[in-house]
């Protein structure tokens, strides 16, 4: 296509520009497909710089669409699928540890080699075709120190809590307790009666 | 009032905790992972340096791992993807295991020691052949690092550095089909055939892979099978008639032949020689039906028979002992024992190990063996034989004794039923549950020192031991809770396992005789695996049965195998080899005065056929015959039909058990715009507690439970395929939830532009469902709840109390109930392999469903987050009830992963079996690993968790024994003091 006039031609590059920086590395464009290369990137300690090998992690798998395709990483975390058609795909990553976020990657049919991926969690588009984890993950609930508070709050200490209560502190109310309110009270409290269940039921409450 | 329902609500959610979390510690307390391989398919040894002595090998289940000579665990492991079928392993280099996979286009290099993978290189090709992989041994030094690869019609050299491709040829032009490679200093001959009658060879300069000679020699007949390379210039192949033996000879290039009949080799010929794939040189292995014929080549093309072997023998690949001397193992079998001899091709008098093995006769024969040499002290050459058996485990035999073996059949699972174990009979003490009463609070005193956190890292082991290695688990009987069980599963093998609960030991295994290759079955497959009979009122001395369904080969129209199997002891009690088909096994709700399950078994003629074929049967059938109802679905033409019983069969043979069904009604789905893909019904024995749903309004919902539901996904039918091959305005997915007595049609939704593959699951009135949603490009899970609109007028308490409520009617497919379905979408991260969910004995308990990822993770999903009441700002009586605020996406909490820090490498089904215990259920996960947990979606709120420490308890009540005593004084004393006063 040989474009009509140069203005036409700045405006197509800067098109370019904006969106094909966020690519993937590609391609040799053959009548077969093209090539996804990528690379993961695993920190050592989310939010600083270090990276670690990802190789050394742990079983570390990149997958295409849903199990189309399965590739391992290579000692500097670099993968590559072969031979994808033109289309919309998925890479998932799959390790242990880590929250990968799937990423959508467009291989265009009408510009061969051009590739774009976005991260479909954040649909934040990548601007190199780094993958890295959005978490780390954390499979087990971690025992919580020992601590005073947490025998109070057993099953347990409540029961000595309310002991205590019962013992020490209640004698100390009613002592307080005006013994003409103390009548008043229990009058109150005969009159009132029991709560009759039939309040509770959902058809009642509703003709209520 | 409010008060009191805020606190009930309150109190309940402080229980039920959205996530199913565990302790690291508490790892291995319910839980086992067992990791396998599958049948191993090629095998290399590695132990020649000083050090680590492993076996590479890849499997059936598309593993490659390297294992430990000398106990047989994993080092390490890959499983590839499904399609990834690897076609050849070796090690290159010393240091890198080279395989190729995908038909000969992937080839991957993995570092020797720790598994990481060094290179992948893709070799393109056109055309679909058989793929080589050759790694030159002898070449120069430095050309040592040269890798051939013959895959999709073409050959590539490949550095084995770097996995870079140095030169190509392509034979896609030349309709050839290459079987050999053959690498004689700086010259690659690769030799085939074309049209199964010219044999072609071509000469290439092994540096550039310029093609330096071309010869081609017509046979004046065909041949049958591959060419099979006996030395660096010589071939035997079998000629078409499988009668001559063609040997084939190359010299500098040039071809000749000649050929000899095999029976002038032998005189007792019977059935169809086949030359058998070993590489033996100067040797070639001959199998006829009765015999294995070892027959040697020599030098001036003549045949000589060496050896004849019975039964069924296994040949190894030849192994290099020494500079020119080669060795060999065979196997066969004789008086209840395996018979190993290794033999040196040149020397044939001389055996170089004769031994005699006794292997278990449920691992069926041996199916591979591969040979490795080691120096003994003396000098002298040991062997060691990997053996591969009919079960597909593994097994290591070295002087004359099993080393060690692995159950590696258990990695391709087919199906999984449960049975209880036996009832504790009375007499039989199995009631050492605490040895003493001093042991028991030794243990408990241990375990409160460690939730007071005043352990030594000593009492630290010592508690960790005292869990794991506790005895209660992995006894052989019944227990109170319905924790332990046998889990019974039918392998691809045709071998039935059972594992227990507690620890994942198999406790019988039983390679079927009914799912062995005979004469009259000639491929067998297990299909399915069902619950036959469940004593409950003998369960003292009647032991439950399983039967196993499976065919005589891959397709729908061969016949089926019935095997009825003992669930204590692993016997096979019968097996029928009916005449029809099983194309559908149907479980009816109906059992005999044995307790045995009725079963209906449809063949591919329009037949059904009943078991057990007892009179009895017969008449329980008789008394039901018109409610039975089943439904077929036929998913190339894109019909579901229903069926009912209609007569007995109209045959020439008269066979009672045998009926005539009719078709009740058919749901046609038009082929241009929708092609099933997914079908769903609801677990037969699902128990459902509650049928109807209060709402936050007090409102009531009642439940639309009908064991007759039937979820079917379609999709468009450009969109049937993977992901990446269609745009959005071109997919959708339909789904429909259909009454399969009636054929009406419940609920119907489209989702536009979303596609396949679904996996769904149904329960109790809701079905659940995965999808990818192609628009957002993310996957998506719905679900659709449904609702019985007929009863909605039961709600007034005063219809209850003057009996005016339409409760007590029957549920029937018959009536048409006005129903109503709610439903809605959520984002969801993984691609899914499997869905299931928990079920719980009494179906009280709140409901997980179980998602296995991609990653091979098991994630459990509480129900209530794919609620259709969910909106984004819940009223505060809908918060109370228990309602999560709406979000876009489904949360995924990594602590509520079940599998935890496992992965269930290949996983392909879950199976969830209730416990007695309601608030538990068990799970199985199975693929090429297994794996078992218990999970309590809703806490354990009906027993004591595990690490409840009753010494802290105990410790309470003194204290407040104490306590008592205490007051009791100072009560007493400041009474006196009161009254001195």
């Amino acid at each position: 296509m040989q474009p009509k006039s140069p203005l036409l031609l700045l405006l197509l590059l800067s098109l370019q520009l904006f969106i094909c920086f966020a690519f993937a590395q590609s391609t040799t464009g053959s009548a077969e497909g093209y090539t996804i290369y990528g690379r993961v990137k695993i920190p050592s300690n989310l939010g600083t710089k270090d990276y670690i090998i990802p190789g050394k992690v742990s079983n570390v798998k990149v997958i295409l669409n849903g199990g189309q395709r399965v590739t391992f990483l290579r000692p500097d975390g670099y993968f590559s699928f072969h031979n994808v058609p033109a289309g919309t795909h998925l890479i998932e990553v799959a390790a242990l540890g880590y929250f990968f976020s799937p990423v959508r990657v467009d291989v265009s049919a009408r510009n061969p080699g051009k590739i774009q991926a976005a991260l479909t969690e954040s649909r934040r588009g990548l601007t190199e075709f780094v993958l890295e984890p959005l978490k780390e993950e954390q499979y087990y609930e971690i025992r919580e120190p020992f601590s005073i508070m947490s025998i109070v709050k057993s099953p347990m200490g409540l029961m000595v809590g309310f002991m205590l209560i019962v013992v020490f502190l209640m004698p100390k109310l009613m002592e307080n307790m005006d013994p003409e309110e103390m009548r008043r009270a229990q009058e109150e409290m005969r009159n009132q009666g029991v709560p009759s269940l039939a309040s509770m039921l959902p058809g009642a409450a509703r003709s209520n | 009032m409010a008060i009191r329902v805020f606190l009930i609500v309150l109190l309940f959610l402080s229980f039920t905790n959205l996530t199913y979390s565990l302790y690291e510690d508490q790892v291995g307390l319910m839980d086992w992972h067992q990791k396998y391989i599958g049948k191993v398919k090629h095998a290399v040894f590695h132990t020649q340096k000083t050090g680590r002595k492993r076996v590479l090998v890849s499997t059936e289940e598309n593993v490659v791992a390297s294992l430990d000579l000398r106990h047989g665990e994993i080092f390490w492991r890959h499983v590839l993807g499904t399609n990834d079928v690897i076609d050849g392993l070796d090690i290159a280099l010393g240091k890198y295991v080279i395989t190729l996979s995908s038909d000969g286009s992937i080839l991957r290099a993995w570092n020797l020691p720790d598994g990481q993978m060094v290179w992948e290189s893709s070799l393109p090709g056109s055309k679909a052949s058989k793929s080589i992989l050759h790694i030159p041994k002898n070449l120069k030094a430095d050309k040592d690092d040269l890798i051939l690869v013959y895959g999709k019609g073409s050959l590539n050299a490949v550095s084995g550095v770097d996995g870079e491709v140095l030169w190509k040829k392509d034979f896609a032009g030349e309709s050839i089909e290459v079987s050999h490679i053959i690498q004689s200093s700086d010259v690659i001959y690769v030799a085939g055939f074309a049209d199964s009658s010219k044999i072609s060879v071509y000469g290439l300069n092994a540096k550039n892979g310029e093609l330096l000679e071309n010869n081609h020699a017509a046979l004046p007949f065909g041949t049958f099978g591959e060419l099979l390379a006996v030395s660096g210039d010589m071939f035997v192949v079998l000629d078409e008639m499988r009668s001559k033996i063609v040997i084939v000879h190359l010299k500098n290039g040039e071809i000749s032949y000649n050929q000899k009949h095999i029976s002038d080799l032998t005189k007792d010929l019977a059935g169809q020689p086949v030359i058998l794939p070993s590489r033996l040189p100067g040797m070639f292995a001959l199998n006829t039906n009765s015999y294995v014929l070892l027959i040697k080549v020599t030098n001036q093309g003549e045949l000589v028979l060496v050896d004849k072997v019975n039964n069924g023998a296994a040949v190894s690949d030849s192994l290099s002992i020494s500079e020119d001397e080669h060795a060999f193992a065979f196997v066969h079998y004789g008086d209840n024992k395996i018979h190993l001899s290794v033999k040196n091709v040149n020397d044939w008098n001389h055996d170089l190990l004769k031994e005699s093995i006794v292997i278990d006769h449920q691992r069926g024969k041996i199916d591979k063996i591969f040979v490795n040499n080691y120096v003994r002290t003396d000098r002298s050459h040991g062997f060691r034989a990997l053996m591969v058996m009919e079960d597909h485990s593994l097994l290591l035999v070295q002087q004359g004794e099993i080393v060690w073996s692995r159950e590696d059949g258990l990695a391709s699972v087919v199906d999984v039923t449960t049975s209880e174990l036996p009832v504790q009979k009375e007499g039989v003490s199995v009631a050492k549950v605490e040895q003493n009463l001093f042991e028991w609070l030794k243990g408990h005193m241990l375990k409160l020192k460690g939730t007071l956190m005043i352990a030594s890292p000593d009492d630290l082991a010592a508690i960790q031991a005292l869990r794991l290695r506790s005895s209660e688990k992995s006894k052989m009987t019944r227990d109170h809770n319905g924790f332990r069980k046998l889990l019974i599963v039918l392998t691809r093998a045709g071998k039935v396992f059972a594992l227990h609960t507690g620890d994942g030991r198999v406790v019988w295994s039983i390679l079927l005789p009914s799912l062995r290759k005979s004469e009259a079955c000639e491929n067998p497959v297990g299909l399915h695996i069902y619950q036959w009979q469940v004593p409950h009122h003998h369960a003292l001395d009647e032991n439950p049965s399983v039967l196993v369904v499976g065919q005589c080969g891959p397709s729908l129209s061969t016949p089926a195998v019935l095997s009825f199997i003992d669930a204590y002891t692993g016997m096979e009690l019968k097996s029928l080899s009916p005449a029809h088909t099983a194309a559908q096994v149907i479980p009816l709700p109906y059992t005999d005065s044995t307790e045995q399950r009725l079963h209906l078994i449809i063949d591919d003629k329009q037949h059904a056929y009943l078991y057990p074929r007892t009179p009895e049967a017969i008449d329980i059938l008789k008394h039901e015959f018109s409610n039975v109802y089943w439904y077929s679905v036929d998913a190339d033409n894109g019909v579901i039909r229903g069926h009912a019983l209609k007569s007995n069969c109209i045959q020439e043979a008269v066979d009672e058990y045998c009926f005539d069904f009719r078709d009740l009604w058919s749901v046609v789905f038009p082929s241009e715009s929708e092609k099933i893909i997914a079908t769903m019904t609801r677990k037969s024995n699902e128990v459902v507690h509650t049928q109807a749903k209060v709402m936050t309004d007090y409102d009531v919902m009642y439940k639309y439970i009908s064991k007759n539901l039937l979820f079917v996904a379609n999709a468009a039918p450009k969109a049937a395929g993977e992901i990446g091959t269609v745009i959005p305005e071109e997919a959708w997915l339909v789904i429909y939830i259909l009454d399969t007595v009636t054929g009406r049609i419940l609920h119907r939704m489209t989702h536009h532009g979303c596609q396949g593959p679904v996996h769904a699951v149904f329960s109790e009135n809701w079905v659940v469902y995965h999808y990818f949603n192609l628009r957002a490009h993310r996957y998506e899970m719905s679900v659709v709840e449904i609702y019985d609109q007929s009863r909605a007028d039961n709600k007034d308490v005063w219809r209850f109390v003057l009996g005016k409520h339409n409760l007590t009617s029957p549920v029937s497919s018959y009536s048409r109930p006005e129903v109503i379905a709610k439903s809605q979408s959520y984002f969801f991260t993984h691609s899914v392999k499997a869905i299931e969910v928990t079920s719980t004995a009494k179906g009280i308990t709140s409901k997980q469903l179980l998602i296995g990822t991609i990653g091979d993770q098991v994630l459990a999903l509480d129900k209530r987050f794919l609620d259709p009441r969910r909106t984004v700002n819940p009223s505060q009586a809908e918060k109370e009830d228990g309602i999560i605020p709406l979000t876009d996406s489904l949360p995924i909490i990594s602590q509520s992963y079940i599998t935890h820090a496992l992965k269930v490498e290949g996983l392909r089904g879950i199976v969830t079996v209730p416990a007695k215990l309601e608030s538990t259920s068990l799970v199985f996960a199975y693929g090429v690993d297994l794996f078992f947990t218990q999970i309590a979606p809703s806490r354990t709120y009906d027993s004591l968790t595990e690490d409840f420490s009753y010494a802290l308890l105990l410790l309470t009540i003194v204290a407040l024994v104490a306590a008592i005593f205490v007051t009791w004084v100072l009560s007493e004393r400041k009474d006196l003091q009161d009254k001195w006063r």
